[in-house]
C-alpha cells in the first residue's frame, strides 16, 4: 500500500500519560530523532511532583509537548496537533487544551470501564462520538505490544510496559523520524540487560511497522530541516546548559568549582549533571541543608574556588542570611535559583517568576546583589559564564535566575567554540597593598571598587573577615557611624557601577509606538507573540532583560521612547514595581501565575488590544 | 581501601623550620571579652600552643560562628571567618574539603554549635572533614546576655526562665559519640596543660575532632565549673581517661575505679574494692563507641565524678581525603577534561 506523504511546516506533539508510562522518555527520544534530523525545537514537559501518583487517576498524568519545525521557533507551542494519550485520564487531562481538528491516538486497552470511571467518564469517549470533532486513532497498543514481544523472555509486564516504545515508533513513521539513534540508545540503556533492550528495539519497530501497514493511518508526514545558523548543534535543557555553563566558567576562570547544594525540585538535575564531570577538578558537595549548601559554597569561595550554590526558592529563602554574609565579606559565590511555583512548597514541578523580588531584596539590611535571569534553556549557558564573570570581577554573591521552564525544557544549541567564549580569569591577591608592607582586605580597586581576594596560603596576607561591620580599608570591626554610612554606599556602589550590556531592541520597520518587555523564559512566547501581530500588519517592538540588577544603563531611555510599555510576567507584576518606581514609566503589566508558560497566542491578543487601545 | 591519615593528621598542611613565637600568633586587635572571662585562658594557651604545630601560619584558618567566643578569630594572625549563627561547620566544611592544605579550627559555643547550628555539627561529624572543633561550653548564653543554653542544667533560672528551664540540657560528648565522630575529648580552660596536651592531639588526628572546653562565664553564669576548680576537690571528682591506663581517680580512701557494670554499662565503685583485672582499661581506639559512650554517662549525677581527656580517637579516612581521590581518579591517566569534548559530547548534528 502506498501511502500519502503531506508536507507541513511545523508540529506539536503531545505525549501523555500516567506517571509510570515513560512519558518523558519517549518524548526526551522524539526530540533527540527530531533533533538529529534537523528541525528546530523546542519541549515542555509537564509532570506531577509525586514520583507515582496513584494510577490511572487525573493528578498522575505525565506529560511531554514537542513543537518541531521547518523555520525558527521560540516555544513548545500553544496547542497540540497530535495527542497521544496512554490512558482515559490523559485524554481527560489533555483533551482541553486540544484544538478542533487535532489528531488523538489513544490507547484503547487502557479505557476499560475501571480506568474510565476512576476519571469520571461515564461512557467511552473512544466509542461514543464525543470525540467526533477530533481525528480519533483508536489503537491496542498494549495489545499490539504484547503480541509482538510474545518470543521474548520477558514478563508480561515487561513486554507492556514496552508500549511507550511502540507508540514512539509509531509517531516516528508519521513524521519521518529517523530511528538508529534510539535503537542505540535502548541497546545502551539496557546494557545489562539484553533481552530487555531487544524487546524494546522490537517493540520500538512494531511500531514502526503497524503505521505502514495499517489502514488507521492513511498519511504521514514531512517537516523539512530548518536552515539555522551554521555550526555545530545539540539539544540541550536549561539545567543541563547551566551545568555546562558553570563548567566553563570554571574552565574560563581557571579556577576549581565547588558546589555546594541540596537536592530540591527543579534544581536538583544541576547537582547530577556536576557530579558526573569531577575530571574538570569540580568538587560537589551534598549537604545536610540548604543553608550548609551555601555555607560550604562560601567557605571555599574564601578558600579561592569558585563557589556555587544550585537551588529553588524555598532554598533561596533559607540561605538569605549567608548570601549576606557574602555581600557584606564582598566574596564571589553564584547562587542559582531554579524558580518554581510558591508560595511555600506551592507546586514544585511548575513554573514560576515569582522569586524577582526575593532575589533583590531578600535578605537583612542593605545587602545589594547582582541578579541575572536567562532568556531561554540555552542561555542558561551563556548566563552561568555570565554570573561568574560579575562574581569575580566585583566579588559579589550574584543572583542568577533560572525557572522550572527553562530547567526541564530543551532547544537546539549551537555549541559554542572555546575562543567564542570569555575569559573571565581573575588573580589572586598575593602582595601586600598597605604602607609598610601590610594588607588592607577592603582596600578597594577605584575603577569596580572591589576588594582584594587573597586567599588562605597567602604569606604575610593573613588577616580576619566577618559579618560585623567592617572599617572601610582595614577591615577591623567597626561601629563607627559615618563609616558604616560609607560602606553602605560603597557595596550599592560597587553592584550600581556592574558593566551591563546596553538593552537592544528589535523593531523590524523602526516605528513601533508599542514595546513589550519581558525578563527569564518568557523570552519564546513573547518574541513568538510579536511575530504573530506584525504578521498580522502591526507595529510592535522587543525587548528583553537578562540583567535585572543593575538594569542596562539605557533601560529608562528605552522605556520613555514609546507611547506604552507592555511587560508580562508570571507573577503579578514584581518588575513592573521596579522599573515604575525607579523610571517612573507607567508601565502595563500582564500577569498570570498557573504555573505554566504564556502561550504565544494569548500574548498576541494581549499586544494586540495594547496596540488597539488608546 | 584507603589508606587513612590518622596521626599524620598535619601531614598535607606546609610545615616552616622558622621558628614561631606566641607573639606571631597575637593579632593587633584589643580583646574585648569581660575581664576575667574563661576565653582569655582558652586564647592564650591556643596562642602558646599553635607555634608548636610548625605549620606555615598562613595555612591556618580559624572559623567561627556568633556568640562571646565566636570573636576568638579576630585576635589570631592567622587567616580567620567570623561567620553567622551556627553555620560555622558548614562554612569550614567548604573551605576544608577544597583546601586539603589548610589546617582549619571551627571556634563554636554551646548555643552555636548545639541550638541553632545543632545540624551542621552532628553532619559535621559523621562526615569526617579535617576540622578542630572547639566547642566553648559555659552552659549559658553570653552574648544576648543571659538566657538558658542547650547544656545549661535542668530548672536554671534565667532572664527567660524565671521560674527554671523545663528542658533536658545536651551531653556534647555523648552527642557527639551518638553522631559518629571519630575524635571526641573534652577539657578545662584553666587546666591549661591538659588543654594544650588535648588540642595537639585533635590537630594531629585527620579527620573532625570534637573538644569540649568546659569555659566559665563569669557574668551570666560564673562558678559552673568551680567544682573541677577547687583544689580541695577537683583532684577526688575528675577522671583523667588516658589510653591505655586503668581509669582510677581521687586519692587516698577515695580513690575511685571504673569497671564493667552488671547492666552492660560501667560504673564507678571504690578502688579498695575491685581488683586491678576489674578495672577497665581505657581504649580511645576501639572501633565499638559503646564503651566511650557510658564513659560520657559518668556526669551524672552532676560533678559526682567527672571524665576529660579524649574519650575516643579512631582512623578512619576523612571526607577531604576521600573527595580529593575522586577527583584524582576521575582525572588520572587521562587529565584533566576537555570543555570542547564534553560541549560537544551527546547527540550532535552539523549545518552549514
Amino acid at each position: 500500500m502506498t501511502k500519502q506523504v503531506q508536507q507541513l511546516d511545523r508540529v506539536i506533539i503531545r505525549f501523555a500519560g500516567d506517571s509510570g508510562d515513560g512519558m518523558q522518555l519517549t518524548g526526551d527520544r522524539f526530540t533527540a530523532e527530531t533533533a538529529q534530523f534537523g528541525n528546530d525545537l523546542s519541549t515542555l514537559p509537564n509532570f506531577p511532583a509525586e514520583i507515582r501518583a496513584p494510577a490511572g487517576t487525573l493528578p498522575g498524568v505525565s506529560s511531554f509537548q514537542l513543537h518541531f519545525a521547518d523555520h525558527d521557533i521560540l516555544t513548545p507551542g500553544d496547542a497540540p496537533n497530535v495527542l497521544v494519550a496512554m490512558n482515559p485520564a490523559a485524554l481527560k487531562a489533555n483533551l482541553g487544551d486540544l484544538p478542533r481538528g487535532a489528531d488523538i491516538i489513544a490507547n484503547i486497552d487502557e479505557f476499560t470501564k475501571r480506568n474510565l470511571s476512576k476519571v469520571g467518564y461515564d461512557g467511552n469517549p473512544l466509542e461514543d462520538d464525543s470525540l467526533a470533532e477530533w481525528r480519533l486513532h483508536a489503537v491496542p497498543l498494549t495489545s499490539l505490544t504484547v503480541k509482538a514481544l510474545e518470543g521474548y523472555d520477558i514478563s508480561k509486564k515487561d513486554a507492556e510496559r514496552a508500549k511507550n516504545m511502540f507508540a514512539l515508533g509509531l509517531l516516528s513513521w508519521l513524521y519521518h523520524r529517523p530511528t538508529e539513534g534510539t535503537v542505540q540508545f535502548l541497546e545502551a540503556k539496557f546494557a545489562k540487560k539484553p533481552e530487555i533492550a531487544k524487546a524494546n528495539i522490537a517493540a520500538f519497530q512494531a511500531g514502526w511497522n503497524y503505521g505502514e501497514t495499517t489502514e488507521s493511518f492513511s498519511v504521514s508526514y514531512e517537516i523539512k530541516p530548518a536552515t539555522l545558523r551554521p555550526g555545530t548543534y545539540r539539544n540541550i535543557s536549561g539545567n543541563q546548559a547551566l551545568a555546562y555553563g558553570l563548567i566553563a566558567a570554571s574552565v574560563q576562570s581557571k579556577l576549581p568549582l565547588f558546589l555546594g547544594s541540596y537536592p530540591i525540585t527543579p534544581a536538583s538535575d544541576i547537582l547530577h549533571e556536576l557530579s558526573k564531570h569531577k575530571r574538570f577538578g569540580i568538587r560537589t558537595f551534598q549537604a545536610e541543608d540548604e543553608i550548609a549548601g551555601v555555607g560550604a559554597a562560601l567557605g571555599a569561595a574564601f578558600g579561592g574556588s569558585l563557589g556555587v550554590t544550585t537551588t529553588s526558592g524555598p532554598g533561596v529563602a533559607l540561605k538569605a542570611e549567608t548570601v549576606g554574609l557574602a555581600v557584606t565579606t564582598e566574596l564571589p559565590l553564584i547562587v542559582v535559583d531554579v524558580q518554581r511555583a510558591g508560595p511555600s512548597t506551592g507546586m514544585p514541578t511548575k513554573t514560576e517568576q515569582t522569586d524577582l523580588l526575593m532575589a533583590m531584596y531578600g535578605r537583612n539590611g542593605e545587602s545589594p546583589v547582582p541578579v541575572l535571569a536567562a532568556a531561554t534553556p540555552s542561555d542558561c549557558f551563556t548566563m552561568a559564564i555570565e554570573a561568574a564573570r560579575i562574581a569575580l570581577k566585583y566579588r559579589t554573591p550574584v543572583m542568577l535566575l533560572s525557572d522550572g521552564y527553562l530547567a526541564n525544557g530543551s532547544e537546539p544549541w549551537r555549541i559554542p567554540e572555546i575562543d567564542e567564549l570569555p575569559d573571565i580569569s581573575v588573580l589572586y591577591t598575593t602582595e601586600p597593598n598597605g604602607d609598610d608592607g601590610t594588607y588592607l582586605p577592603y582596600l578597594r580597586d577605584p575603577e569596580t571598587l572591589a576588594r582584594p581576594w587573597a586567599v588562605p596560603g597567602t604569606a604575610g596576607l593573613e588577616h580576619r573577615i566577618g559579618g560585623i561591620e567592617k572599617a572601610d580599608g582595614t577591615g577591623n570591626i567597626s561601629y563607627d557611624p559615618d563609616n558604616h554610612d560609607k560602606m553602605v554606599r560603597l557595596r550599592q556602589a560597587k553592584i550600581d557601577g556592574i558593566d551591563v550590556p546596553d538593552l537592544t531592541v528589535e523593531d523590524p520597520d523602526g516605528d513601533a509606538r508599542v514595546l513589550v518587555l519581558g525578563w527569564g523564559s518568557t523570552f519564546g512566547p513573547i518574541a513568538a507573540a510579536a511575530r504573530r501581530v506584525r504578521a498580522a500588519g502591526h507595529k510592535v517592538a522587543q525587548a528583553h532583560l537578562r540583567h535585572l540588577n543593575p538594569l542596562p544603563a539605557n533601560t529608562g531611555e528605552v522605556l520613555r521612547s514609546y507611547d506604552k510599555v507592555l511587560l508580562p510576567e508570571i507573577n503579578l507584576g514584581q518588575l513592573a514595581m521596579l522599573l515604575r518606581a525607579r523610571f517612573l514609566v507607567d508601565v502595563i503589566s500582564y500577569n498570570r501565575v498557573r504555573g505554566l508558560p504564556f502561550k504565544a497566542a494569548e500574548l498576541a491578543a494581549v499586544i494586540q488590544d495594547v496596540i488597539e487601545s488608546d | 581501601m584507603t589508606d587513612t591519615l590518622n596521626g599524620k593528621g598535619l601531614a598535607l598542611i606546609p610545615r616552616t623550620d622558622a621558628k614561631q613565637t606566641l607573639k606571631d600568633f597575637k593579632s593587633d586587635q584589643e580583646v574585648r571579652w569581660c575581664p576575667g572571662c574563661g576565653d582569655y585562658a582558652i586564647l592564650a594557651a591556643v596562642q602558646s600552643f599553635l607555634p608548636e604545630l610548625g605549620l606555615k601560619r598562613e595555612n591556618i584558618v580559624f572559623v567561627s560562628g556568633i556568640g562571646c567566643s565566636s570573636r576568638f578569630p579576630y585576635y589570631l594572625n592567622t587567616y580567620g571567618f567570623h561567620s553567622i549563627h551556627g553555620r560555622a561547620p558548614a562554612i569550614a566544611t567548604g573551605l576544608a574539603a577544597s583546601r586539603p592544605d589548610l589546617s582549619v579550627w571551627v571556634i563554636t559555643g554551646d548555643g552555636d554549635a548545639l541550638s541553632i547550628g545543632g545540624n551542621h555539627l552532628i553532619h559535621a561529624l559523621r562526615r569526617n572533614v579535617n576540622l578542630n572543633i572547639l566547642l566553648f561550653n559555659n552552659r549559658i548564653y553570653g552574648l544576648t546576655k543571659g538566657q538558658y543554653s542547650p547544656t545549661s542544667e535542668i530548672g536554671k533560672i534565667t532572664k527567660s526562665t524565671p521560674m527554671g528551664s523545663l528542658d533536658k540540657p545536651f551531653n556534647p560528648i555523648s552527642l557527639a559519640l551518638g553522631a559518629e565522630a571519630g575524635f571526641v575529648a573534652r577539657t578545662i580552660d584553666s587546666d591549661r596543660k591538659h588543654l594544650q596536651g588535648v588540642l595537639r592531639q585533635a590537630a594531629e588526628h585527620r579527620g573532625t575532632s570534637l573538644v569540649e572546653i568546659y569555659q566559665n562565664c563569669n557574668i551570666f553564669n560564673d562558678g559552673a565549673f568551680d567544682t573541677l576548680k577547687d583544689p580541695g576537690v577537683r583532684d577526688e571528682i575528675t577522671m583523667r581517661l588516658e589510653h591505655g591506663r586503668p581509669i582510677v581517680f581521687g586519692t587516698g580512701d577515695n580513690e575511685r575505679a571504673v569497671r564493667l557494670s552488671p547492666t552492660g554499662g560501667v560504673e564507678v565503685v571504690r578502688r579498695a574494692e575491685v581488683s586491678d583485672a576489674e578495672i577497665l582499661v581505657h581504649d580511645a581506639h576501639n572501633p565499638d563507641p559503646s564503651l566511650a559512650f557510658a564513659l560520657s554517662r559518668l556526669d551524672e549525677p552532676a560533678f559526682e565524678h567527672v571524665p576529660i581527656g579524649v574519650f575516643r580517637s579512631i582512623d578512619r579516612p576523612s571526607y577531604d581525603q576521600l573527595l580529593n581521590e575522586q577527583v584524582q581518579a576521575a582525572t588520572a591517566g587521562t587529565g584533566m577534561g576537555s570543555l570542547a569534548d564534553l560541549l560537544h559530547g551527546g547527540d550532535t548534528w552539523s549545518i552549514g
